[in-house]
């Protein structure tokens, strides 16, 4: 009960957070900004993804300040963004426009423009690099000088920009049907909470911000059992998507005129799944459908498990709790779920008290119906 | 790139659009009115939908006041407290008399309230149907046909099991004869509290993005039978062991050296007041607790 004093709690939790400081300096080495923007790449895509704030020097100092936990660090960086104005929407961006660094098929053993595997842990063996205990910054310049010059003889220039979507070659075969599209302007889920039943623009931007643990964990359970989707994947993408905003001062809304803000990095999928339709005639036919996944940095297995519920969402077959739109979309966000999580920490003596005496009368109740 | 907080931390926007919903909701006593709900530095479940109603609505000239389970000084309550502080620079007090803004975690102040100032109540789960029905469309649909016989066979279903209802916190409650409503999870001691309260009485659900009110002397009655009334707790034989008050809620600690179980004040500011009144000079300290 001692934390409940009646008095005392502002200094023992100024000794609790001084204590926090100390854990994280004591050993004083300074942690820079630069060094985890360099070698943390991974956890700054993974940040900036779930707090839904593009900006990898805001996101590595929430990480230095979170100590590395990723919970904080993305709670950090939403709480600022509720500090922040939101004054101006981009342009809609078409993937196609793309600047591809890497591109995969599942689909298809070829695709045109190639199958292009940039940088993934995909193709490595998980075995402990014990040479990383003593890095040298000479072996790292050694190590560029010589890929440099073996990149100089590798032969001809890949397009990276303006690659074709896989997804066209099926539409152009007509498997997939071409869905005319749709302009409505999108909900903005951080300005207007979600209402039920959802559009699948406020689904999308509720499963991108999703914690990466969460969503990966649904998508697996809606491939495995507790869902019925099928995916393959057609084609996912990690690259650079420039952005920009219409210049304000501009009442003719002339793209001409947009300004552009910069760049981000984004992991893109598409999955086909297969589904079966009645045609005219009502004879079942097999179509697939597109499941779409797109999140901020390169977080693969994310946007794969986006791009699965999002499709079991649009199907929202209410026989698994993965096809129930309540179900995903309440719980996949860090903030929220970390947040009444840890809430239960709090004290509860005057809700446990009334849980007492309601218990206890009732107890009393039954021993005096037994006499 | 040093920023410079905001005054009430959000932006003015952010602002206007929860006071839009707040000015709903007091049009609707009872009602759940949805709002975007920002995240706060402060963690969901921890009071941010209590935090966005306090600062959308704060002042320079008011006067804060923050509890947590009944004490002003509970580790919650001081961090809340701190921050609105910082981010104001307004006045804040543990005197209920004193303050215009009043925001708490499941107690209502044992000294009456009064028509200037505001109770802001932290809410964990706004709807009282969740229990019965988790999907929120549903729930929505029920509160519009005022179809709340799930929440009735709660109650009932208790008494037939245990011969009484056996609600803990956040007994639910009728608000104005429309729309029944959480009062958040306040002892059933302290719903009588809202019935015909002087004081604006602000619920807010930061994680749940909801916010409810009940104005101003608005009708508030406890769900309950006519052959079955709401059993508030009972404290019946058992006062303060520090200022002696009987008629408030307590409470329930064990002395460790000899294992007796006394009763304590839960409401902290008042127990003080009290205490002073009888010019006791007590030191209340954490080797009390």
């Amino acid at each position: 009960m001692a934390y409940v004093a009646v008095k005392g709690g502002s200094e023992a939790i100024e000794e609790s957070i001084k204590r926090l400081t100390f854990e994280r300096i004591h050993t004083q080495q300074v942690l820079e900004i630069e060094a985890i923007m360099a070698g943390m790449q991974g956890m700054i895509d993974q940040v900036m993804s779930e707090s839904s704030l593009y900006s990898e020097l805001l996101a590595a100092l929430a990480i230095k300040q979170a100590q590395g936990n990723m919970e904080e660090a993305v709670f950090l960086l939403r709480a600022h963004r509720s500090t922040l104005p939101r004054n101006y929407y981009t342009r809609v961006i078409e993937t196609d426009n793309m600047f591809v660094e890497r591109r995969i098929s599942a689909s298809f053993k070829d695709i045109p423009g190639g199958q292009i595997l940039g940088a993934s842990y995909d193709y490595t063996h998980r075995l402990m690099d014990f040479n990383l205990l003593s890095e040298s910054k000479e072996a790292m310049q050694k190590w560029l000088l010589e890929y440099e010059q073996e990149s100089q003889h590798s032969s001809g220039a890949l397009t990276l920009q303006s690659l074709p979507k896989v997804v066209a070659f099926l539409q152009k075969e007509g498997l997939f049907p071409t869905y005319e599209e749709d302009q409505a302007e999108p909900l903005d889920v951080t300005k207007r909470s979600v209402q039920f039943p959802t559009t699948r623009s406020e689904r999308l931007q509720i499963l991108t911000r999703g914690q990466t643990g969460a969503v990966t964990s649904l998508g697996y359970a809606a491939i495995r059992g507790y869902g019925a989707v099928h995916p393959t994947v057609g084609e996912l993408r990690v690259g650079k998507l420039p952005l920009t905003v219409a210049y304000p001062m501009d009442r003719t809304n002339d793209e001409e005129n947009d300004l552009y803000i910069g760049q981000i990095k984004v992991t893109e999928v598409e999955s086909f799944i297969p589904i079966t339709t009645k045609n005219e005639k009502n004879e079942e036919e097999i179509e697939f459908e597109i499941g779409y996944g797109i999140c901020y940095g390169q977080n693969e297995t994310k946007a794969i498990a986006m791009s699965i519920l999002d499709q079991a969402l649009e199907n929202g077959n209410q026989d698994y709790p993965t096809h129930d739109e309540e179900f995903i979309l309440m719980h996949i966000d860090s903030v929220e779920s970390t947040g009444f999580i840890s809430h239960l920490k709090l004290p509860h003596y005057v809700t446990f008290q009334s849980k007492l005496d309601s218990v206890r009368k009732i107890k009393k109740g039954t021993i005096q119906h037994e006499k | 790139m040093k920023n410079k907080t905001h005054f009430a931390l959000m932006d003015e926007g952010s602002k206007k659009e929860i006071r839009r919903a707040t000015l709903k909701a007091v049009a609707i006593p009872g009602y759940q009115v949805p709002f975007a709900s920002r995240e706060m530095p402060i963690a969901r479940g921890w009071g941010t939908g209590g935090l966005q109603l306090t600062l959308s609505i704060i002042g320079k000239e008011d006067v804060l006041k923050v509890i947590d389970q009944g004490a002003d000084e509970s580790v919650n309550a001081v961090n809340i407290k701190k921050l609105v502080h910082h981010t104001t620079g307004v006045e804040t007090t543990t005197e209920t008399e004193d303050a215009t803004i009043i925001q708490s975690r499941h107690r209502i102040p044992e000294v009456p309230v009064t028509e200037k100032q505001i109770i802001v109540l932290q809410v964990p789960i706004p709807e009282p149907l969740r229990l019965v029905e988790p999907s929120e469309m549903k729930t929505k649909q029920l509160h519009g046909e005022k179809e709340y016989s799930g929440a009735w066979l709660m109650l009932f279903e208790q008494i037939m099991k245990y011969g009484k209802t056996a609600t803990y916190a956040d007994h639910p409650v009728f608000v104005h004869d429309r729309y029944v409503m959480a009062p958040s999870p306040i002892p059933r001691f302290d719903n009588i509290k809202m019935n015909d309260s002087k004081a604006l009485i602000l619920l807010g659900a930061g994680r749940e993005k909801k916010i409810y009110a009940v104005p101003p002397y608005t009708k508030v009655t406890s769900l309950a039978f006519e052959d079955y009334a709401m059993e508030v707790e009972s404290f019946a034989g058992k006062h303060c062991s520090l200022c002696h008050s009987t008629d408030v809620f307590l409470d329930e600690l064990v002395n460790e050296e000899t294992n007796v179980t006394y009763y304590q004040c839960n409401d902290t500011s008042n127990c003080l007041a009290t205490l002073n009144e009888k010019e006791k000079v007590v030191e209340v300290g954490i080797g009390n607790a």
